[in-house]
This record gives structure tokens, C-alpha cells and sequence, in this order.
């Protein structure tokens, strides 16, 4: 769908949530609802910025000269996209606390989020950086830049053009994976939601308020990608900008 | 904290009983989303007024909230409607139905890459758009899609879990059982992430088969 369609059903979305709202019988207590938001939004601005360094130091890792670092990154990316991220979750609550420093539910929930995440997200940065073309690279040594020069100036500012719309689609992912950190008891949305529902029985009420605010964070995350990625593309492709 | 195989072996049995849950999960959501999924992308494809608006934006609904929430709302929602299903049932209906949103942005980049002179050609020798889909473009856009489906397939195994939410007894749900019986967390958690593993490692290989074995000719073979 298009940016404009996206924003117009947001608008629509965000009003019809607040109409539905103010005649729920919840319109006297709309603070825990937020504070709830609040605790999602939280943890999916940590997570996602977590998962950003997560994906570049192994996406680069991943294509090091030096064999058992890129190793250690093939490893960490095949164990963390190969089982299921409410594993990992309760591993690192449940199992990490017996032989490791005991953490308490924020940061195992924010880093079971982004090691998860930052397993695909890595893959997206080392696919995007061999998608630039190798004589790029040549011309950047050519022009004797250090390695890390010809990376930070030449390269990435390419691959980073390439890893936006992957990384758009991971960001939603990364949205709904916060859900999860419901059961490890943080009080998000969905516990929220979900402890809502067991005092007050009101079922399609609280669900459906919730409903109204995933799908309206998760549309706005999907917008504010879309805008990234035209701003990304500026100069490139002048018949594609819309 | 040790590890203690004969405890590992003691529980090996219960964990592959459940994984068989697990299996079943997705195997059966797996099937409805491949449907559901062609079912919305051709929706979409054919342009039919305000009908392929509503299903985009369903799609696009199902795709930006979480699997979660939608599986409380199913388990809670479809009983105050007077329908009552079974948990598992219930699940397997949600993911399906949430999968099947990632499924038709699957099909639908199978259909853009179908050439227009196929639709074109279609059209001149007098074929229904029934029959072109099914005999000319379904062929065609299919094959070149397979192993993105199967990257799904993978995705939903490890997305299973979720169900524990409402009561399905599946692999996590019994690696915490058990660890809440005898506060041995180590082992069943892992060999819980153990199990994902050779399933998601089966789920690939057996992508990569079927793709070899429907690869259209000149297809890159992977």
C-alpha cells in the first residue's frame, strides 16, 4: 500500500480507537492502557536499537578475513534463527539465572528480542553489503583508503540503502515479538491486556482496545520505514519515487 | 548448575510426544495459510472494486498485530459468539490465518514476475480468467516461490509456541511443566530449543527437495 493509503487508515484507525474508547466501560482508567503502551513502546525502541548494533557488528563479522570470528557470527545467527525465540526468552530467564548473573525481566525480555531479531537482521547486512559491487570496493582501494574508511564512507552508506526494506519488514517482526515478553512477566500490552481480561471479564472490550493500538503502533512503524526507505533512495531510480 | 543426562533421557520421551504437537501445529496451520494466502493474493490480483481494498487492508491488519493478541482475542471472541472450538483448534485456525497474510506477499511477487504478455496471450486465445489463472499463471508463479514458502514454514515452527497462551500442551509448554515440577530448568528448556532445531533443520531440507523438484526449466537451483 502506498505511504498516503497507510497514513489515511492510521487517521481512520486512531479515530475509530478513540470513539470505540470513550464509550468502553475501560474510559475512566485510559492511564493503564498507556502506561501499558508505554512498556511496549519502551521495549521496542531498546530492542530495535540493540538489534541494529547487533546486525552490523555480526553482519560484518560475517564476512571477516579472520576465520573464527566469522565462525562465532555463522554460529550465534544459525542457533538464534534456528529455534523458537520464546526458547530463547525462557532460556536466558529461566535457565541463565542457574550458572550466570540473574537479570531481571526488562533486559532479558529487551535482549531475547534483539538477539533474536538481530540474528535475520545480521543476514539482511552482510546480504546487502555483498550486494554492492565489487568494483567499489577496488576503486576505494585504489584510492588507498583503510579498511575502515572505504567501509564507513563507501560501502555501508551503499549496503544501507539495500538493508532498508528488509529491515522494514523486521521491524514489524520485532513489534509483535515484544507480545512475548508478556510471559515472562512484564506488564505490556498484552499482559495488560490479558490481566485486564481476568478481573474485569470484559473480553471483546479489552481486546479489542488493544487490538486498536497494536494495529496502530505497528502502522505507524510500518510508515516511518516507508519514509526511511524514500529517503534512502533519493537520486536513485527518479521513475520509482512516489 | 550440571548437566544430568539420565534426568535428559528420563524426559526425552514426554519431549517427543510433544513435539508431535508441535507438528501437528504447523503442518495443519501451514496448509491453511498456503490456501488462505493464494486466496487473498489473488484477490488482490484481480482488481475487483472495494472487494480488493478490504482484503488488502486485512492483510495488512493481520501482518502489523501481533500473532498473540490475535490468538487471545480468537480463544476469547469465538466462544461469545457461541462457537466453541477446541484450543488447538482455535490455534492452528489463528496461524493459519496469520501466516496466510505473509503467504500473499509471497504469491503476489510470484505473480509480478509472471511476464503481462502471458495475461496477453491468455486473453487472445478466449480463456477465462478462471482457467488462465489455474492453466497459464498459477504454473508458472508457483514454482519460483517455493523456497520463500518454505522460509515461512520454518518461521511458523518456531511461532508454535505462542499457543501455550491458550492451553496447548506443545514443546515449550511441557519444558516448563516439567521444570516447574522439578525445578530442573536446564534440560527440558534446552532440549526444547534442541527439538525446534532438527525441526526447522528437517522443515529446510525438505524445502530445498520440493523446490528441486518442481524447479521450472532454466530456474536457478539452490
Amino acid at each position: 500500500m502506498s505511504i498516503r493509503t497507510l497514513i489515511v487508515t492510521l487517521c481512520v484507525t486512531i479515530v475509530a480507537g478513540a470513539v470505540y474508547f470513550l464509550q468502553s466501560p475501560f474510559v475512566d482508567s485510559a492511564l493503564v492502557f498507556l502506561e501499558a503502551a508505554e512498556m511496549t513502546l519502551k521495549i521496542v525502541v531498546v530492542s530495535m536499537i540493540l538489534t541494529v548494533i547487533i546486525a552490523f557488528t555480526t553482519g560484518i563479522g560475517r564476512l571477516s578475513p579472520w576465520a573464527p570470528l566469522r565462525w562465532l557470527c555463522i554460529t550465534y545467527v544459525e542457533v538464534f534463527r534456528g529455534t523458537s525465540a520464546l526458547v530463547q526468552l525462557f532460556w536466558l530467564f529461566y535457565v541463565l539465572p542457574l550458572f550466570g548473573p540473574k537479570i531481571d525481566p526488562f533486559t532479558a525480555g529487551v535482549l531475547g528480542v534483539s538477539l533474536n531479531v538481530g540474528a535475520y537482521a545480521a543476514i539482511v547486512v552482510e546480504a546487502s553489503i555483498r550486494a554492492v559491487p565489487k568494483a567499489q570496493y577496488e576503486a576505494a582501494i585504489a584510492l588507498n583508503m583503510s579498511s575502515f574508511n572505504r567501509m564507513r564512507r563507501i560501502i555501508l552508506p551503499q549496503a544501507i540503502r539495500i538493508m532498508i526494506p528488509p529491515f522494514g519488514n523486521l521491524a514489524i517482526q520485532l513489534f509483535k515479538l515484544t507480545a512475548l515478553v508478556s510471559f515472562i512477566g512484564i506488564s505490556d500490552l498484552t499482559y495488560t491486556a490479558y490481566q485486564l481480561n481476568q478481573t474485569t471479564y470484559l473480553t471483546v472490550e479489552v481486546f479489542t482496545i488493544v487490538l486498536f493500538m497494536y494495529f496502530a503502533i505497528g502502522l505507524s512503524i510500518t510508515i516511518g520505514m516507508k519514509l526511511l526507505e524514500r529517503h534512502y533512495s533519493r537520486g536513485i531510480r527518479l521513475g520509482d519515487a512516489r | 548448575m550440571n548437566w544430568d543426562w539420565a534426568y535428559t533421557l528420563e524426559i526425552l520421551p514426554q519431549m517427543a510426544e510433544a513435539s508431535l504437537v508441535t507438528l501437528q501445529a504447523t503442518v495443519m496451520g501451514f496448509a491453511l495459510a498456503a490456501v488462505l494466502g493464494l486466496l487473498w493474493a489473488i484477490i488482490s490480483l484481480l482488481e475487483i472494486p472495494v472487494v480488493s481494498f478490504v482484503v488488502r487492508l486485512w492483510v495488512e491488519f493481520i501482518r502489523t498485530t501481533p500473532v498473540l493478541i490475535q490468538l487471545f482475542a480468537m480463544y476469547y471472541f469465538l466462544p461469545l459468539a457461541g462457537v466453541i472450538l477446541p484450543a488447538m483448534l482455535c490455534g492452528v485456525l489463528t496461524l493459519g490465518m496469520h501466516y496466510s497474510a505473509y503467504c500473499a506477499e509471497v504469491y503476489r511477487s510470484g505473480f509480478a514476475q509472471v511476464d503481462r504478455g502471458q495475461w496477453e496471450a491468455a486473453k487472445a486465445i478466449n480463456l477465462s480468467t478462471a482457467r488462465t489463472l489455474r492453466r497459464i499463471i498459477l504454473p508458472q508463479a508457483i514454482p519460483p516461490i517455493i523456497l520463500p514458502l518454505g522460509n515461512y514454514l520454518v518461521t511458523m515452527f518456531k511461532e508454535t509456541p505462542v499457543l501455550l497462551a491458550i492451553t496447548v500442551i506443545e514443546l515449550v509448554a511441557t519444558a516448563r511443566i516439567i521444570g516447574n515440577d522439578t525445578f530442573r530448568y536446564t534440560e527440558p528448556i534446552t532440549l526444547a530449543g534442541v527439538f525446534f532445531l532438527i525441526l526447522s533443520l528437517a522443515a529446510a531440507k525438505l524445502t530445498r527437495v520440493v523446490n528441486r523438484k518442481f524447479a521450472l526449466p532454466g530456474m536457478q537451483e539452490f
